[in-house]
């Protein structure tokens, strides 16, 4: 049975599920159309799996489409990924024909019609050259982390970016100078989702067993595509130091994007990095696994989220909801959710992310005073049902562009 | 307001505006906020209550906290948490205090003033806010209180921040309700906590106190 928002009543309480009705009727029968470049696998394709039957339920004629795309221009967006986190990357002119044709090619078949239209990150973004044939407005909603973008990619994208209506952000650090309005609107989880809800401890132990590790001995956690900017090599590096005092395990799993032709490569590193280890656990998981990454968080002592840059950082979210205690890199969305030192702690180094480690592992009460902690910051700001709130504003504040305060009457 | 005028809970929906203002030091700190809007002033200063609402935040305003983490000037964060935010009745006023405090501050400070470290620059936001009837309505006081567990975190925060500083209203919207509705000795009572030295969970339970100690 698909969930409804009397399902959420029980996590975030029913005083909020009412408001969010409450705004709904605001927007009702309007269509949004979300647009990104993969169905599976990243953040963008799980929020918007759980975003859209929520819009639909409160009346919202919700959208999804995906672009299509080969190889050759998934190679050039992830190099355009890269390259936006301020990454080194060769682009060379004959990537950014690729990255026109294939919008050219995607404009031919796409329906953009729409009473507002949200299109995610850089793979879609040139879509908005049949804005002017449309009425609605157009959102471009950025994920990545572009507080130090690399200049040649950013002006080439940047007059696609121009020609939309506003821009969303996942942080105030990534905002722009834009003409059009800049809004910031965190990312967010599905408590109720395989990937976070309750499980029977049963269970969590069986996956713990499956994946060889001792749920009697510290297991420290990475759970991460195999991507160079979430260091899998740092994190190694800090349980090594870990190792030397304190006995425990590490586990290194995640899953592949099929945006991301990268991963195969680093996770290979990573795998040779970790062979002369019997406790260093890495697992490749298949598309679908979130019960079992859940059930791997749960049983987890410490999460280490270790990224060198990050557009926000769910799977930190997903951690510090299970009441985990999280060591995150201070970089991009992580320095939103670890309040350091009250909801988990941000490091800048193997060395840094080894200290806390071993601070936290000597101290089961300041375990669980973090996790207790980040549960709660998560459940005000980082659910979906916040997440549902601000689509619908972002909705409605085109209809009042000018005001700052809008008073409105019951609807 | 007459005296039979139920009191309609409000709640605010918050939109989060990137300005595209930034400050790498005290001077553009400053400069930035003669400028920004009053509902950015407002948002820096009171963000911390909603978003962080179950722990006391460490610092009262993020200019406080900027001060400190970003550019170790602990000295001026002090006198910026200082800051008694209930004295303001406008917030032309509170940017006023908080410029005078910085100008006093770079003053004495003899035109050196450090850049902060590059990723530690200070992001000026503002909000786009949405007030609407929640869906809870208090015909009479004992409606009021008893309504009071089922009101949410943005509505509290609503009625007792924003009403009194952003829409410049001279007490907290519960307080001015049930003076008009004859109780003023309750609403002197809630009038007098003070929400910046609480969470709002604790403001919530207060008031709920304070309801039951009258009757």
């Amino acid at each position: 049975m698909p969930l409804t928002l009397r399902d959420y009543e029980k996590v975030v309480g029913p005083e909020v599920i009412e408001e969010i009705r409450t705004l709904a009727r605001h927007v009702r029968h309007k269509s949004l159309r979300n647009i990104n470049s993969t169905p599976v696998g990243g953040g963008v394709a799980e929020i918007l799996t759980r975003l859209v039957p929520l819009l639909h339920e409160l009346e919202i004629n919700a959208f999804w489409d995906v672009i299509k795309g080969d190889d050759a221009f998934y190679g050039v967006t992830k190099a355009f990924h890269n390259a936006l986190h301020g990454k080194k990357e060769k682009i060379t002119e004959e990537m950014l024909d690729i990255y026109r044709e294939n919008t050219a090619m995607n404009l031919k078949d796409m329906d953009l019609t729409g009473d507002a239209i949200i299109v995610h990150d850089p793979q879609p973004a040139g879509l908005v050259l049949r804005r002017p044939q449309t009425a609605a407005p157009w959102v471009w909603r950025c994920h990545i982390d572009v507080s130090n973008p690399d200049p040649l990619v950013w002006n080439f994208l940047k007059p696609y970016v121009d020609k939309y209506d506003a821009t969303v952000f996942s942080m105030p650090d990534f905002a722009q100078q834009l003409s059009a309005p800049q809004f910031m609107i965190a990312p967010s989880i599905d408590p109720l989702s395989d990937k976070n809800k309750e499980l029977e401890p049963d269970y969590i132990l069986k996956v713990l067993e499956e994946h060889g590790l001792d749920p009697e001995r510290p297991v420290l956690t990475q759970i991460s595509r195999f991507d160079r900017l979430k260091d899998p090599l740092g994190v190694i590096s800090a349980y090594r130091l870990v190792k030397k005092n304190r006995d425990c395990q590490l586990l290194l799993a995640g899953g592949g994007a099929n945006d991301d032709p990268e991963g195969e490569l680093v996770l290979k590193e990573v795998e040779e990095a970790a062979s002369n280890d019997p406790d260093i656990h890495v697992a490749l998981l298949p598309p679908f696994s979130d019960l079992e990454i859940n059930a791997l968080v749960r049983g987890s002592t410490i999460v280490f989220q270790k990224s060198i840059r990050e557009g926000f950082g769910l799977t930190v979210t997903e951690a510090l909801w299970k009441g985990k205690p999280v060591i995150g890199g201070a970089v991009g969305g992580i320095k939103l959710q670890i309040m350091n030192g009250i909801t988990g702690f941000l490091v800048h180094s193997p060395e840094g992310a080894a200290n806390r480690a071993l601070e936290l592992l000597s101290s089961p009460d300041l375990r669980e005073k973090l996790g207790e902690n980040g549960r709660r910051h998560v459940k005000q700001n980082f659910l979906i049902t916040r997440h549902l709130k601000d689509y619908m504003l972002l909705m409605l504040a085109f209809s009042y562009p000018k005001q700052r305060i809008v008073r409105m009457s019951a609807a | 307001m007459n005296d039979h005028e139920p009191f309609i809970f409000q709640t605010e929906h918050r939109l989060i505006t990137l300005t595209g203002r930034r400050a790498r030091n005290l001077n553009e700190l400053l400069d930035h906020i003669i400028q920004v809007s009053g509902s950015s002033i407002f948002y820096h200063t009171h963000n911390q209550y909603l978003s962080h609402h179950f722990e006391k935040p460490v610092f009262h305003n993020d200019f406080a906290g900027w001060a400190s983490a970003a550019l170790l000037e602990e000295c001026l964060s002090e006198k910026l948490v200082a800051i008694d935010l209930l004295a303001f009745s406008s917030i032309r006023q509170l940017r006023e205090a908080i410029i005078t405090i910085i100008e006093e501050h770079l003053a004495g400070a003899k035109g050196r003033v450090r850049d902060c470290l590059p990723g530690y620059e200070f992001h000026f936001c503002e909000s786009k806010s949405f007030i609407m009837p929640s869906g809870v309505v208090a015909g009479d006081i004992p409606d009021f209180f008893a309504a009071m567990p089922k009101v949410t975190n943005a509505s509290l925060y609503f009625h007792f921040f924003e009403a009194r500083l952003r829409l410049e209203q001279p007490t907290n919207d519960f307080s001015a309700w049930l003076s008009y509705r004859g109780a003023p000795r309750l609403a002197e009572a809630i009038n007098k906590l003070n929400p910046y030295l609480m969470t709002l969970e604790e403001l919530r339970e207060a008031i709920i106190l304070l309801g039951n100690m009258e009757g």
